[in-house]
């Protein structure tokens, strides 16, 4: 059966950039963040990866990146995702930041999913990363999953295999090092997904040509959606707490020394 | 303020160690509470707690419930919330309920907060604090809007110490239809003997980086010594093992570092353990492996390199020195 496979995903600001907040009329934000260099969700891209890769592996499957960030930077950010594996863009314009209040998230992304022409629910699956490195709750994907009558959602996914009956097995994470095993009768579904087992693919121009012909007009269809902010969250404060240590730096201590000195800190 | 601690049984009926730690939560807000329990065997599960002071009690089992699973638990938490007329749940952020609980959250009509990380009473309003960006920013904040489900993260408040007794707790019916049973779980996978690496309740974080796989001072790699001195150190130490994402991205580490996985990297993309202390041995220090380090307090770290990002105010000591000879020295010295 083939898939139509919708990935949930965003960007959030580059992990190796340091973050400031500040407060602006809508709440908390970050310093420049109109300028800050934006990656796609790390999970989120894990998740994006293992869509094209099902879709490869099932004939006639196609996936979705369903996408909610400010116009500008989902463009900037199309120039590096679209060179990596096969997709049709599904763009909403509005707020990509982690103080918002997931469930008017999960409310424009269901939209947006139910707006895609075709769409047949019982070939769905939805995919989208176990948690957002920018909210970091891992509540908006099971919203999206209620939205749209779903009844079966994993989270946590590290492998997704489709059985010869159609149904499916997963592999979720759980507490020390784990995996639940299930299997579930088949699609409609939502995965939330961890790692999973793929690196992240090469840049592919031919790919990247093939994307862009949709991603600019995607874009240009781009649905505002200036609800997305706080919602009913009444913020009191968001800072970064000192955290700079005093690091002492051993440099002349000989092995055995340093040997001793780790032992009995570890026995403190 | 209608408060319910929601709860869930092990597969083995059992109360994991987060539930006593959320039935504090719950106390510390000094107001009235109900427990309700899911899963296997939870209404003998609701005599463990019965002497935690809750106005009454309120169990969904059966078979249906046994394992963990979306839609069923999503059900027995909506018919426990909707029993106790709770329009605040406490519960704990076990990945059972990490899981469920957003969804249940929205049949009720509720909002939900996930990670918290403290939680006070401000009369009848609460104050939340939890992490965005990845342990990055402390934001702290209240909503009005009732229902409202919060997950408390674990290891934050001490576990309740509970006395049993007889809860005589109400059986609710989950109302579980053939729809929610379109999944079935079919078991759990441990690690091999040798990948039970992760232990939460470790009190050292012990971090191997890709600089064991790296060449080192004679121009070659070492992994089956780096393997053994990093399992030996385990072994010794009963430390939990993290590592970074650039060892366990390394296909070659993957079959010497057998007992190491994806599920073992800290940080940005991995997890953020807690324990007292940390030790991070051939490991870089940047940013996105460091932000996983949020909740360790005493960090000490062993690198070849003085400007490593630890000795950027990142650890509280930095030995400049080969992980290789300290960590085989520690090993011989534990050994003794
Ligand atoms: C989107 C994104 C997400 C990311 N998420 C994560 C994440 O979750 N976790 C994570 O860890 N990283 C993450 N990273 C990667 C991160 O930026 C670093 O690249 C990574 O942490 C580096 O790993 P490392 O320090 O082990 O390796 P390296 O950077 O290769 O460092 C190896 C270190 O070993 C030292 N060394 C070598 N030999 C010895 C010896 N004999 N004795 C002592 N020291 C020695 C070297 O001096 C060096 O400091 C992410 C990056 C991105 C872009």
């Amino acid at each position: 059966m083939a898939y139509q496979i919708v990935v949930c995903g965003s960007l959030v600001p580059d992990p190796l950039q340091t973050l400031e907040p500040v407060s602006t009329p809508n709440g908390p934000g970050l310093k420049n963040e109109t300028m800050l260099p934006s990656v796609l969700d790390p999970w989120a891209a894990c998740a994006l990866y293992e869509a094209a890769h099902l879709a490869e592996s099932v004939a006639g499957s196609k996936v979705y990146l369903v996408s909610l960030g400010p116009k500008a930077k989902l463009q900037q950010l199309m120039m590096s995702v679209a060179q990596k594996v096969p997709f049709e863009l599904v763009a909403v314009d509005g707020s990509a930041s982690g103080f918002t209040d997931a469930a008017l998230v999960a409310e424009a992304l269901a939209g947006a999913i139910q707006s895609i022409p075709g769409l047949d629910k019982n070939n769905l699956l939805v995919f989208g990363g176990c948690a957002s490195a920018s909210r970091d709750a891992g509540v908006t994907l099971q919203l999206v999953c209620e939205r749209l009558g779903i009844r079966d959602f994993f989270m946590g996914v590290d492998e997704f295999k489709v059985n010869a009956d159609g149904s499916f097995s997963v592999l979720e994470r759980m507490e020390g090092g784990c995996y639940q095993t299930s299997t579930c009768k088949g699609a409609p579904a939502v995965i939330g997904w961890a790692t999973g087992s793929l690196p992240e693919p090469p840049n592919n121009p031919r790919v990247g040509m093939a994307n862009m012909r949709l991603v600019m007009p995607a874009l240009m269809k781009a649905k505002p959606a200036p609800q997305i902010g706080v919602g009913g969250i009444a913020y009191a404060a968001a800072e970064v707490p000192a955290q700079k240590r005093d690091t002492r730096v051993v440099k002349d201590m000989s092995t055995d020394d340093i040997a001793k000195e780790i032992v009995e800190w570890l026995g403190k | 303020m209608n408060l319910i601690v929601l709860l869930h049984t092990q597969t083995d009926g059992s109360l994991p160690k987060a539930a006593f730690e959320a039935v504090t939560a719950a106390k510390q807000l000094n107001t009235p509470f109900a427990v309700g329990i899911l899963g296997a065997n939870a209404k003998a599960a609701c005599d463990q707690l019965a002497d935690a002071g809750a106005t009454a009690y309120y169990a969904a089992e059966g078979d249906a419930l046994a394992q963990p699973r979306y839609a069923t638990d999503v059900a027995a938490a909506v018919a426990l919330v909707k029993a106790a007329g709770a329009d605040v749940v406490v519960a704990p952020q076990t990945l059972r309920f990490a899981r469920a609980l957003p969804g249940a959250a929205y049949r009720i009509g509720a909002a939900v907060d996930t990670h918290v990380g403290s939680l006070t009473a401000e009369g009848d309003a609460l104050r939340v604090q939890r992490w965005f960006y990845r342990q990055r920013i402390l934001g702290s904040f209240t909503r009005s809007a009732r229902p409202w489900v919060l997950l408390v993260d674990a290891g934050i408040f001490e576990p309740f110490t509970a006395g049993a007794g007889a809860a005589n707790a109400t059986v609710v019916d989950a109302g579980i239809t053939a729809e929610d049973e379109r999944t079935t779980v079919t078991g759990v996978q441990a690690p091999s003997a040798d990948g039970q690496t992760i232990r939460p309740d470790a009190k050292l974080l012990f971090v191997a980086g890709a600089g064991w796989t790296k060449k080192q001072g004679d121009g070659n790699m070492h992994l089956d010594e780096a393997a053994a001195t990093i399992t030996g150190f385990l072994a010794k130490s009963g430390a939990s093992l993290g590592s970074s994402k650039s060892l366990v991205d390394m296909p070659e580490a993957a079959k010497v570092f057998s007992f190491m996985s994806h599920m073992n990297q800290v940080g940005q993309t991995g997890s953020t353990p807690r324990h007292p202390k940390g030790l991070a041995t051939c490991c870089h220090g940047e940013e996105p492996h460091v932000v996983g380090w949020r909740f360790i307090n005493e960090r000490r770290a062993v690198n070849t390199d003085p400007n490593c990002g630890w000795a950027q105010g990142k650890a509280d000591v930095v030995y400049v020195a080969d992980a290789f000879e300290v960590m085989a020295k520690v090993n011989a010295l534990m050994g003794q």
